[in-house]
């Protein structure tokens, strides 16, 4: 059973994987270059789970920084996930026990995986989301883990692989556009992002992107709901 | 102030922020009406704002940083759109990227 179920989630998770483990091995070596402990790094990579906030956690843990100011800087960064969640609210309620290390898994990577998966009837999904989740995180671990302990080491050219993400996000995108019969919310996103890009530059953009994001959905949502009980 | 206790307090703060939809609109009750619909537009949004993010340090006005984005990102969408296959799509792309920004800017 796992091992057919295995069978079916690994080609889900090769871009993840290309993309994990070479961010993940960045991540390892950082760590190790930054005087901090691998096994600290790994203990983040296997309990914090969150990509750009392990980034940040590197500054933070090679600074005096309150503890306060990690609590905040933690929920700026990864505040986009709070919304993740409300897309699987429905469907985790039929889940068992394992929806609590999915819910813990909703990364960017994880999130996107799971939301391209449409060929698949609702009895397979369970095992299917926490075999995915499971194997995303363990390519991050792995990465980490290799990062740390070969750190420079390491030969081959891997600059650019981190595209994998990009053309993950891309084809899934290609695959909601061609699924929807409205293409106002794919297109608010790419907005939303582009202007919080332009006004709030890179570092920044997150939190307002996410907003502004959601209020138009917000908006676009009473509007057609308007629109129904006027017509 | 102990490393330990940071992480620990990061992993928290993580976890509830995924969390949170979940504790707001997952009980017994029946999910509000404004939340699933929601959740159903959320994701191509999050998509487009995802591929922007991921792009985020590329310096649009330089053509050695944005062409090979261009480039990469074209051959991802015609392939994709041609044979539907996301690894091939996503594989290929990546393999153009990597060789436009290793070997040609």
């Amino acid at each position: 059973m796992l091992k057919k179920n295995l069978k079916m989630a690994i080609p889900y998770t090769i871009p993840v994987m290309l993309g994990y483990l070479s961010v993940g091995m960045a991540f390892g070596v950082l760590v190790v270059k930054s005087g901090i402990s691998i096994w600290l790094g790994v203990l983040m990579s296997l309990f914090v789970y969150a990509g750009a906030m392990q980034f940040v956690a590197i500054q933070i843990l090679t600074s005096p920084i309150h503890l306060i100011q990690v609590i905040f800087m933690t929920l700026f960064v990864n505040i986009r996930h709070l919304f993740y969640g409300l897309s699987f609210i429905e469907r985790f309620k039929r889940f068992g026990v394992k929806k609590q290390y999915m819910i813990f898994g909703l990364t960017d990577e994880t999130y996107s995986l799971l939301c391209g998966i449409t060929d698949k009837s609702e009895d397979e999904l369970e095992d299917l989301y926490f075999i995915i989740t499971l194997l995303n995180q363990s390519y991050w671990v792995i990465g980490t883990l290799i990062g740390g302990l070969l750190g420079s080491v390491i030969t081959f050219d891997t600059t650019g692989i981190d595209f994998a993400m990009t053309a993950l996000f891309v084809v899934i995108f290609i695959e909601q556009w061609l699924a929807a019969d409205k293409h106002l919310p794919a297109l608010i996103g790419l907005a939303a992002a582009m202007i919080s890009l332009k006004f709030f530059g890179p570092e920044q953009m997150v939190l307002p992107s996410m907003l502004l994001l959601f209020s138009a959905l917000l908006f676009l949502n009473a509007k057609v709901k308007g629109g129904e009980s006027n017509g | 102030m102990d490393k330990i206790i940071a992480i620990i307090a990061m992993a928290l703060v993580t976890y509830g922020i995924r969390l949170g939809p979940f504790i707001l609109f997952g009980g017994g009750k029946q999910t509000p009406e404004w939340v699933r619909s929601i959740g159903g537009v959320l994701p191509p949004a999050v998509m487009g704002m995802l591929i922007v993010y991921s792009l985020k340090h590329i310096e649009i006005l330089k053509v050695s940083s944005s062409l090979p984005v261009l480039i990469a990102i074209a051959v991802t969408t015609v392939l994709h759109l041609w044979k539907r296959n996301n690894l091939l799509s996503i594989l290929s792309g990546t393999a153009v990227y990597m060789f436009l920004v290793q070997r040609l800017f």
